[in-house]
C-alpha cells in the first residue's frame, strides 16, 4: 500500500441516510406518496369515521320502520326508503359500521389463526409443518365461497358463525404467506447466528423473525381484509351472510335490486341498489390503491428491470 | 502475446466520453460518467473494476446496448464507422450476433433450458442467411472441439441442464464464435468457476480469440486473470477511467493508487507458527446431508491455539460442512469434536451456554448475517447481555470499547446494518463476535464477498485482534491469496476429505500431493505469461 | 419408465388422494348436524316415529364409516340421495332425487362457464402479452387502471351496472337468463349473454393482470437478454426464446382463473336468476337442504381440482429439465 491511500474504515463509503424520528420519516413517505394512495387514504379514513360514529351521523334508526315502503329520493328520505319502509341512507351510514366492523374482526381472526400457525410451522419444519401444510392443501383445494356455502349450511347463518367460518377459511391463506415469508427469513444468517448464541425459540421468533415478515403481512392484510369483506358483502347479497334486520351493503343490493328494472321510469329509484355495491366497490379500490404503494416502497420492487 | 499490440489491425472499436445512465430512486443516475475507449481488430482489452465499477454496463454499451432502465445518455459508440449510439435498435440487431457477440457471466441462466446447445449455438449465425444449417451445425461441432468440450460431436444435442458449468461457459464462448465475430464481449466470463475449471476455460476462450482474429473487451475484477487474457488493460472505478496500459506495464509499474490497491491482499504476508496446544480437534468425523448424501469422509482436523487455520478447498469440498459440523449445526454421522480437551454434545440444543459463548462464528455475507431492523448497538449489546448479563449504560460503553477496537466509533450505535458499507458491516460482525468474549472464532469466506482494499482493512483487522486478545481462527476459503495473508496452518480438502494439513510454509512447498498441485498451480498469478507457462508444464508432464 | 410419466403418474395420484380427503370433509358435514335436525326438515309437529325413520334413511343409526362408504358408493354410481324438501312431518315423502335436481343445471353452469372461457381466456391473453410487452405505455396503463378497479369491484356490483345500462336503459339484453332445454343454441347464447359479459369482465381483470405478471417475470430472465444480444428480433425472441418457457406460467394462470370462474358463477347465476348449479346450491344453503349442498359442493370442488390438476401436468410436461433428464 502506498502512502497517498489512507484508509480508514470509519471513513469508508456507506449509504448513509439522514437520522430521522419514525414519525419525520412517515411524514416524508406520506408527503411523497401517489394520488391513488392519497385518495385510497381519504377514502378509508372517511369510511372509519362513519363507521365509528355511525348513531350520530345517520338521521333514522337502523331497523326502524317507516308508513310509506319504496319511497322516492329526497324529502324525509334522502335516498328513499326500501322495501319495507326503511330508511336507506341511515342504512348506509349503519351498513358502514356493520360490513366493515364484521369484515375486519373476521380479518384479525384470520391473521391471529394462520399468521402464529405459519410462524410455527416455518420454525420448526417438522411433522407440525408437514401435517398442517398438508391439511391447508387439502382445505384449499375447495373453492373459500362453496366451502363457506357449505359450512353455514350446516351451522346456520349467525354473525359469529358467519366470522368464524370465514376467519378459519381465509386463516389457511395467511398460514400460507406467512410460512413463506419465514421460510425466507429462517434461513438467513442472522437467524443460524441466534441459534448459535443459544437463543431460545421464542425471542427468535419475536426478535429475529416478526420485525422482518411484517411489511409482507400489513401489505397482505390488506388485500386479506378485501378479500374478506367482498366474500361477506357476496354471502349477505345471497342472503346465507348477515341478517337482517341488521343493515348490511351485500343484502341491501339484493332487497332493492328490482328496481333496476324501472330505471327507465325512475332513474334515482334505480340508483338504490347501486349505492350500496358503490360503498363496497369504493372501499375495496381504495384498500387497493393503499396496498399497492405499500407493497411498491416496501419490497423497493416495481415490475421493471 | 502483449508484444502482438502494436501490430494489431485497424481501429474496430472506439468510444468517445460515453455516459450511460441508470434509472434508481425515481431519478437518473450516472453509472458511466464520460469513458472513451480504443479497440484494434484482434485486440483484446481488459476492463477491470470492483464491483459497482460499472464494467458490465460499459460492456454492453460497446454493442450499442442498454439494459432496461438504463439509457445510452451521450457520447460516441462507433463499431468499423458506425454510430451505434443513436441508431435504431432494428439496425443494431443486424450486428449484433454477427458481427458483436456477448458471452455471459452465468452461462447456466443466460442458456435458454428449453432448446439444446446446438441449436442455440448456430441461431446467429442461421440468421445471417450465409449457411445452410447443415453447415453452420458442421462448424458449431468444430467449435466446440476447439473449446475442447467432450464428445463435440454429440454434445450439442443436450440441453443446457445436462451440462456441468465450466462445459456451458466454452459451449457459450463457441457460440459467440460461431458468426466469426469482429469483436466479442467476455462479461466476468469465469467468476462462477472454480480455480481447477477456470484455468482450462480461459485457456479454450483465448485460444480461439488468437485463432481467428477477434478483438475482445474482456470484463473481470481478478487482475490476474485478465493479464492472461489482455494486450491492454483499463481501470474502472464508479463508472470513471482511473487508468489504462500496457498489460506488462501496469502490473510492472501500476501509476494509479487505486489500481496499486487492487493487490493489496497479496501485500500481507504473516510468518507461520504453531503449537502442540490444540485448542480444537475434529476427530474422524463423517457427516452427511438426509440418509445418503455424505459430504465429510473420516476428517481429523486439529487448531492449534491461538494460531489460524486455514481450510481451502473448491465448491462441494465439504470445507463449510467441517465448519457446520463444529458449530453443532449438523451432528455428524461417526467421530466428535473435543474443545479444550472435553467432548463437545453433537448437537447444538446439548451444548453449553458457556461452550456456545467461547465458539463464534462470522459469515460470508455480512448483509445477511445481521438482522436488518436492529441498530448496531442491539447486534453487538445482544451477546453481551446474552453471555455476560451486561445492560443498560454498563452495555452501551462496552459496546463502544468494543466499535473502537474494530476502528469505529460511537457514531455507529444507532446505525441500522442498511446504512453501513460492506467493510462497515463485516467489522460489526466481527465486533458482535469478539462481544461473546470467545477463544475460537470461525470465519468463513468473510472476506470473499469485499473489495481487495476492503479486504486487507479486514483481514489486518483480525490478524491484530489475534495478537491483542490470543483468539484462535478457523478460517475457510477458496482463495488462496487470502490464505498466504493470514494462515499459520493449512487444510487442503477435495471431495468431502482432508488431502493434508500442515504449516504454511511446508504446504505451499514441493512435493505436493496430487490435488494440492492442481490446486495451487490453478490459481492465476500476477503474470501475463502464467497461463502460457503452466499449460507448457502441464503439457510436458503429460507427455514425459 | 420415463420420469415424465412417473411424476405425471404421482400427481394424478396425488389429485385423486386430495378428492378423496374432500369428498371425506363434505360428508362429514352431515355429522355436525344440530341433534334436532329431523324436526326441522319434518317440521314442528312430525312424531317421533318419522322422525326416526328419517334418520334410519340418512343412516344416522350406523357407523360413520360404513355410512361414508354407502355414501361414496352412491356417488360413483351416480346416486346422491334424496333432497330433504318436499318431506312433511306426515313421513309422506315427495322429496326428488339429488341427481334429477343437479343433472339438467350442471348442463346449464358448464354452458355459461365453457361461454365465457372461450371469450375471456384469448382476450385476457391478448391483453396480458400486450401489456407486458409494451409496459408502461399510455396503453398498459391505462389497461391496467381498469383492471385493477374491476378486481377490486363486487360481481353482483358489474351485474348490476351492466343490466342497468344494457337491459333496463337500453332494452338491448334480457336481464333475466331464464334458459331452458327446449331453446335453440342462439337464443341461449342470446339470453346468457350478460351473465358471460359479466363474468369475462370479471375474470379477465384477474388473468390479465396475472399473465402480465408472469410474461414480465420471464421476459427478466438472463437468457432472454442473451437471446436480444443475439441480435433475434422482438417476435423471434418472444416465440422461439420466451413461449417455451411460458406454458407452465401461462397454464397456472389459466386453470386458476378458471377455478375462480366457478366461484364467481354462483353469485352471477343468482343475479340473473340462470338455473344453474350455483343458484341450486345457494337456495338449498337457504332451505339447509344438505344432500344437494353436498352434491353442489362435490361438483364444484372436484372441477377446481381438475383444473389445478390439469395445470400442474401441463407445467411437467412442458419442463425441459423433467423431459430430458440427465
Amino acid at each position: 500500500m502506498s502512502d497517498e491511500q489512507t484508509y480508514s474504515a470509519a471513513g469508508e463509503v456507506g449509504q448513509v441516510r439522514q437520522r430521522r424520528t419514525r414519525l419525520q420519516r412517515i411524514w416524508l413517505d406520506l408527503k411523497k406518496a401517489p394520488p391513488t394512495a392519497i385518495f385510497g387514504m381519504l377514502v378509508v379514513s372517511i369510511y372509519a369515521f362513519v363507521a365509528l360514529f355511525a348513531p350520530f351521523l345517520a338521521p333514522h334508526g337502523e331497523a326502524q320502520i317507516f308508513k310509506e315502503p319504496y319511497a322516492a329520493w329526497g324529502g324525509q328520505f334522502l335516498l328513499g326508503t326500501d322495501q319495507i319502509g326503511r330508511d336507506i341512507f341511515s342504512r348506509l351510514i349503519y351498513g358502514a359500521r356493520n360490513t366493515i366492523g364484521i369484515a375486519l374482526t373476521t380479518t384479525i381472526l384470520s391473521f391471529a389463526v394462520g399468521g402464529s400457525l405459519g410462524l410455527i410451522a416455518a420454525i420448526n419444519q417438522n411433522w407440525v409443518d408437514q401435517v398442517m401444510s398438508r391439511l391447508v392443501d387439502v382445505l384449499m383445494a375447495i373453492p373459500s365461497l362453496i366451502f363457506a356455502l357449505m359450512l353455514l349450511s350446516i351451522f346456520g347463518s349467525t354473525t359469529w358463525g358467519l366470522i368464524i367460518i370465514i376467519a378459519m377459511l381465509d386463516s389457511t391463506r395467511v398460514f400460507r404467506l406467512t410460512r413463506a415469508v419465514s421460510l425466507n427469513v429462517v434461513v438467513m444468517d442472522y437467524v443460524e447466528a441466534a441459534r448459535l448464541r443459544g437463543e431460545k425459540l421464542p425471542w427468535i421468533m419475536r426478535r429475529e423473525i416478526l420485525p422482518n415478515i411484517l411489511p409482507p403481512l400489513v401489505a397482505e392484510f390488506g388485500l386479506r381484509f378485501s378479500f374478506v369483506f367482498l366474500a361477506i358483502a357476496a354471502l349477505s347479497f345471497l342472503g346465507v351472510g348477515i341478517q337482517p334486520p341488521t343493515a348490511d351493503w351485500g343484502s341491501m343490493v339484493r332487497e332493492n335490486a328490482s328496481l333496476i328494472q324501472f330505471a327507465k321510469y325512475d332513474l334515482k329509484g334505480a340508483m338504490t341498489p347501486l349505492m350500496p355495491a358503490a360503498a363496497i366497490a369504493l372501499l375495496t379500490v381504495a384498500v387497493n390503491f393503499i396496498v399497492d404503494w405499500f407493497l411498491q416502497k416496501t419490497s423497493g420492487l416495481k415490475d421493471e428491470q | 502475446m502483449s508484444n502482438k499490440a502494436a501490430a494489431k489491425g485497424d481501429i474496430l472499436l472506439e468510444m468517445k466520453d460515453v455516459v450511460i445512465d441508470g434509472f434508481a430512486d425515481e431519478r437518473w443516475n450516472e453509472i458511466i460518467k464520460g469513458v472513451s475507449l480504443t479497440l484494434r481488430r484482434g485486440e483484446v482489452l481488459g476492463l477491470i473494476g470492483e464491483s459497482g465499477a460499472g464494467k458490465s454496463t460499459l460492456g454492453l454499451g460497446a454493442m450499442g446496448f442498454a439494459r432496461p432502465g438504463c439509457r445510452l445518455t451521450s457520447g460516441e459508440i462507433i463499431f468499423d464507422g458506425i454510430e451505434l449510439r443513436t441508431m435504431p435498435e432494428r439496425k443494431k440487431r443486424k450486428l449484433w450476433g454477427t458481427r458483436i457477440a456477448y458471452v455471459a457471466q452465468s452461462a447456466a441462466a443466460a442458456f435458454n433450458p428449453a432448446h439444446r446447445l446446438l441449436d442455440q449455438t448456430i441461431e446467429a449465425s442461421l440468421r445471417k442467411g450465409l449457411v445452410s444449417e447443415k453447415e453452420a451445425k458442421l462448424d458449431a461441432v468444430a467449435l466446440y472441439r476447439a473449446m475442447q468440450l467432450p464428445d463435440p460431436e454429440h454434445i450439442g444435442f443436450r440441453f443446457p441442464h445436462q451440462v456441468s458449468g465450466g462445459q456451458l461457459q466454452r459451449a457459450m464462448t463457441a457460440m459467440a464464435m460461431a458468426s466469426r465475430p469482429d469483436l466479442i464481449i467476455f462479461d466476468e466470463p469465469t467468476t462462477a468457476l472454480d480455480v481447477t475449471t477456470q484455468v482450462n476455460v480461459l485457456a479454450s476462450m483465448r485460444d480461439a480469440v488468437e485463432q481467428f482474429n477477434t478483438a475482445a473487451i474482456y470484463i473481470t475484477h481478478d487482475l490476474a486473470v485478465v493479464a492472461q487474457m489482455a494486450d491492454r488493460i483499463k481501470v474502472l472505478r464508479y463508472g470513471e477511467e482511473m487508468e489504462e496500459a500496457e498489460t506488462r506495464e501496469m502490473l510492472k509499474s501500476p501509476k494509479h493508487p487505486y489500481t496499486k490497491s487492487l493487490w493489496s491482499v497479496r501485500s500481507i504476508h504473516k510468518e507461520p507458527k504453531t503449537s502442540d496446544d490444540y485448542i480444537l480437534e475434529i476427530q474422524g468425523v463423517d457427516a452427511a446431508y438426509g440418509k445418503d448424501v455424505k459430504v465429510l469422509h473420516d476428517v481429523s482436523i486439529s487448531i492449534p491455539r491461538g494460531k489460524t487455520v486455514a481450510i481451502v478447498g473448491e465448491s462441494g469440498s465439504g470445507k463449510s460442512t467441517a465448519a457446520r459440523v463444529v458449530t453443532g449445526l449438523l451432528p455428524p454421522v461417526k467421530g466428535q469434536v473435543v474443545f479444550n480437551g472435553t467432548p463437545l454434545s453433537p448437537e447444538l440444543k446439548h451444548r453449553s451456554k458457556d461452550q456456545l459463548q467461547r465458539i463464534q462464528m462470522i459469515y460470508q455475507m455480512a448483509d445477511t448475517a445481521m438482522n436488518p431492523r436492529h441498530t448496531v448497538k442491539e447486534i453487538i449489546g445482544r451477546p453481551l447481555e446474552f453471555y455476560l448479563g451486561l445492560k443498560g449504560a454498563r452495555q452501551e460503553q462496552k459496546v463502544i470499547e468494543l466499535l473502537h477496537k474494530i476502528e469505529l466509533d460511537e457514531g455507529f450505535l444507532d446505525r441500522l446494518p442498511g446504512e453501513l458499507s460492506g467493510g462497515q458491516k463485516q467489522r460489526i460482525c466481527i465486533a458482535r463476535a469478539l462481544a461473546a468474549e470467545p477463544e475460537l472464532i470461525i470465519c468463513d469466506e468473510v472476506t470473499s464477498a469485499l473489495d481487495q482494499i476492503v479486504q486487507e482493512g479486514i483481514l489486518k483487522l483480525l490478524l491484530k485482534l489475534q495478537e491483542d486478545l490470543g483468539v484462535s481462527y478457523i478460517f475457510i476459503t477458496h482463495d488462496i491469496a487470502t490464505v498466504q495473508a493470514i494462515s499459520d496452518e493449512i487444510v487442503v480438502m477435495y471431495q468431502g476429505k482432508v488431502v493434508e494439513q500442515g504449516l504454511k510454509t511446508q504446504i505451499m512447498t514441493p512435493p505436493y500431493p496430487e490435488y494440492t498441485q492442481l490446486l495451487l498451480s490453478s490459481v492465476p498469478e500476477m503474470d501475463p505469461d502464467w497461463l502460457t507457462n503452466l499449460l507448457k508444464e502441464r503439457a510436458e508432464k503429460k507427455a514425459g | 419408465m420415463h420420469p415424465i410419466v412417473k411424476t405425471v403418474i404421482q400427481r394424478l395420484m396425488l389429485g385423486v388422494f386430495t378428492l378423496f380427503l374432500v369428498s371425506l370433509i363434505i360428508f362429514s358435514a352431515i355429522q355436525f348436524l344440530p341433534g334436532d335436525f329431523g324436526e326441522a326438515v319434518l317440521g314442528q309437529s312430525a312424531t317421533e316415529d318419522t322422525v326416526a325413520a328419517f334418520r334410519k334413511e340418512l343412516g344416522l343409526d350406523q357407523p360413520a364409516y360404513k355410512r361414508y362408504f354407502n355414501w361414496v358408493g352412491g356417488v360413483v354410481q351416480g346416486d346422491f340421495g334424496s333432497s330433504f324438501s318436499g318431506r312433511a312431518s306426515s313421513g309422506v315423502d315427495r322429496s326428488r332425487k339429488v341427481v334429477d335436481l343437479i343433472a339438467p343445471r350442471l348442463e346449464n353452469t358448464l354452458f355459461l362457464a365453457s361461454m365465457t372461457a372461450l371469450i375471456a381466456v384469448p382476450l385476457a391473453l391478448f391483453l396480458g402479452i400486450t401489456t407486458a410487452l409494451y409496459r408502461n405505455s399510455i396503453y398498459d396503463r391505462v389497461v391496467n387502471a381498469v383492471t385493477l378497479t374491476t378486481i377490486a369491484t363486487p360481481e353482483f356490483f358489474v351485474a348490476y351496472i351492466l343490466i342497468l345500462f344494457l337491459a333496463s336503459l337500453n332494452q338491448w339484453l334480457p336481464s333475466l337468463a331464464n334458459i331452458d332445454a327446449s331453446m335453440s343454441l342462439g337464443e341461449k347464447i342470446y339470453k346468457s349473454a350478460l351473465p358471460s359479459l359479466t363474468l369475462t369482465l370479471v375474470i379477465v381483470a384477474h388473468m390479465m393482470r396475472m399473465t402480465r405478471a408472469a410474461i414480465i417475470n420471464l421476459l427478466a430472465s438472463p437468457y432472454i437478454e442473451m437471446a436480444r444480444l443475439k441480435g433475434l428480433s422482438s417476435r423471434q425472441v418472444i416465440l422461439r426464446h420466451a413461449l417455451p418457457n411460458a406454458w407452465a406460467p401461462i397454464a397456472t394462470v389459466i386453470a386458476f382463473n378458471l377455478a375462480y370462474l366457478v366461484v364467481g358463477v354462483v353469485i352471477v347465476e343468482v343475479v340473473f336468476v340462470y338455473p344453474g348449479v350455483g343458484q341450486l346450491m345457494v337456495d338449498a344453503v337457504r332451505t339447509r337442504d344438505i344432500p344437494v349442498v353436498q352434491a353442489s359442493a362435490l361438483f364444484f370442488a372436484g372441477t377446481y381440482i381438475m383444473l389445478n390438476l390439469i395445470a400442474d401436468i401441463i407445467g411437467i410436461i412442458t419442463n425441459p429439465r423433467i423431459l430430458h433428464p440427465r
